[in-house]
């Protein structure tokens, strides 16, 4: 049974076609990693499933329900949550109170929406950071501030947009762990991201975009070998 | 939550109001008398002012756009605070804890049925002219409805006080604490509520907020209608010694645009401090300068301010 269904979804800025035709279903509990070129649509994508860009034609559907057209909040409180390759905190308001608003959706009592949000937090091992203000935070901080924010809102599907970009390989290996166990939980991901070796190490299934079209779908170590990807991607000398 | 850096502008602000009166009352070769005279109208006249600029900067800050129909919205609470008191023969006072429900109520409905649909990314300039256009609509209705001759709003506590030797009217003193309850009020609900909360988010990043699940136009309709309602309370608080006419606001509405600039927008803080500090330096340089001259004063520090600090006192550093 598919979480979610994207049928010939297609986005266009005027004359440009940034997301062309494409089709997928995700299982409930997969990761599936996207990968592809700058400019190829990955964003895109995750922009029109949070709901935040119109899709030009096609149809998503969210666990049986179509959500096409839905307003960002509202795909955000049916569990389908993103987060951002540049970090957008709200700089003026402590990391707890970033992740409250978060919990707010779920839990209208303010102690009880700190208390989660609290344990949100240190899920993400931000603990020692709770009440500084988040536009302090060093950017790995704000990385797990990000994950913090999606997660306080008990999310279904992850939409993850290069949440390892800018940190340096020791920052990366605990992020790691850590969308590990998230995905052990029982959350659905959808990974963009460029950094090969995590997506290899997580994916399930990788899927390669290029000019906004799909250009292969499948099992990771089947889709590297693919010549037309390794053209495309990695360049013609891999 | 007071930072460091706001702590040193308050204490620096404070530092320089405290001696700038002690230096006039020393130096400045006036009887000590009307000066204390001068300070207390000028801290009257400072609550009047943050009660007209809180909502203002509320709105400013969280919807980002200048709310033209500011002053009208004034006036038309200071006509809703006399009709009932004229047609029910209510206490006015009274009459100022019902209008600020019906001025959210208003405020809450012209948001999100004639300027939420016009909020979109490209810019926020439409909702501008339809506050500009919203404050024609109001000011003519008032105008064909009570007419154009000045009326007032008797208030039950008419008469003065002595504080340190220098006369304050009660209604002017009402006034003040209304505007520190207001302003202590919107602190609180910023601060504590999920609500305040929600604006904040808004206020600091509208997509982000989005993304965690806040209905962003639910925000501003009630962003809006809290602006509406506290300018609901001010202009019920302001009808005892003002007189009422059509126009009544807008010869605040230009003071509560350098207040809002000053104190730093959106800034409810900002509101209160800036307020009572320009009540006071109207005041106070109006001991000096003759006529509009205090004026020159005012709008000398509001230069003074976009070049040094152009934030404001309490803006955030974007």
């Amino acid at each position: 049974m598919s979480l979610l269904v994207l049928d010939g979804l297609s986005k266009s800025f005027g004359g440009l076609v940034a997301l062309g035709n494409v089709n997928l279903e995700i299982a409930d509990r997969e990761y599936l990693g996207i990968i592809g070129p700058n400019g190829a649509g990955k964003t895109t994508l995750l922009s029109v499933l949070a709901g935040q860009l119109r899709p030009t034609s096609g149809k998503i559907v969210f666990d049986g329900q179509d959500i096409t057209g839905w307003s960002a909040d509202r795909v955000a409180s049916v569990g389908l949550v993103r987060t951002f390759q540049l970090m957008r905190p709200f700089e003026s308001m402590t990391v707890l109170e970033n992740v409250a608003i978060a919990s707010h959706n779920k839990i209208r009592s303010i102690p009880k929406a700190r208390d989660h949000a609290a344990d949100v937090i240190d899920r993400v091992g931000l603990g020692t950071y709770k009440d500084a203000m988040s536009g302090t935070l060093p950017t790995a901080g704000l990385k797990r501030l990000e994950l913090a924010r999606a997660l306080a809102l008990e999310p279904r599907v992850l939409l993850l947009d290069e949440v390892l970009a800018g940190l340096v390989p020791t920052e990366r290996a605990p992020i790691i762990d850590l969308l590990r166990e998230i995905h052990q939980d029982g959350v659905t991901v959808l990974f963009v991201e460029h950094i090969m070796a995590a997506v290899l190490a997580l994916s399930e299934r990788l899927l390669v975009m290029h000019e906004g079209q799909q250009l292969a779908l499948g099992v990771p170590a089947d889709v590297i070998q693919d010549v037309a990807v390794v053209d495309a991607y990695l360049g013609e000398d891999y | 939550m007071l930072t460091t850096e706001r702590g040193r502008i308050v204490l620096g602000l404070f530092a320089i109001t405290v001696l700038g009166i002690a230096a006039v009352y020393l130096f400045g070769g006036k009887d000590s008398n009307l000066v204390t005279q001068t300070v207390v109208t000028g801290l009257l006249l400072g609550g009047v002012y943050v009660l007209v600029s809180l909502g203002l900067t509320l709105i400013f800050g969280v919807l980002g756009i200048v709310n033209f129909a500011q002053g009208a919205m004034l006036a038309m609470a200071m006509y809703l605070v006399y009709f009932m008191v004229s047609s029910a023969g209510i206490n006015p006072y009274l009459a100022v804890v019902l209008s600020a429900p019906i001025m959210f109520g208003f405020g809450w409905l012209v948001q999100s049925t004639l300027m939420n649909r016009l909020i979109t990314d490209v810019g926020h300039s439409r909702p501008l002219l339809v506050t500009l256009g919203l404050s024609l609509l109001i000011s003519n209705t008032l105008l064909m409805i009570f007419g154009g001759r000045p009326l007032n709003v008797p208030s039950p506590y008419a008469g003065s006080v002595q504080i340190l030797g220098a006369i304050a009217d009660v209604p002017r003193i009402i006034a003040f604490v209304g505007a520190v309850i207001v302003a202590g009020g919107l602190i609180v609900i910023l601060r504590k509520s999920p609500l305040g909360l929600a604006i904040r988010a808004v206020a600091a990043n509208g997509t982000g907020a989005s993304l965690v699940g806040v209905n962003v136009k639910r925000i501003y309709a009630m962003t809006f209608g809290l602006g509406a309602a506290s300018v609901g309370v001010a202009g019920g608080l302001l009808a005892p010694f003002t007189s009422l006419v059509p126009s009544a606001g807008d010869q605040f509405t230009t003071l509560a645009f350098v207040i809002v600039v000053l104190g730093g927008l959106g800034s409810v803080p900002g509101a209160l401090v800036g307020g009572i500090f320009i009540g006071l330096l109207q005041t106070v340089g109006s001991l000096f300068l003759p006529g509009s001259g205090p004026l020159l004063l005012v709008f000398g520090m509001f230069v003074l301010v976009l070049f040094l600090r152009p934030q404001g006192l309490f803006g955030a550093n974007k």
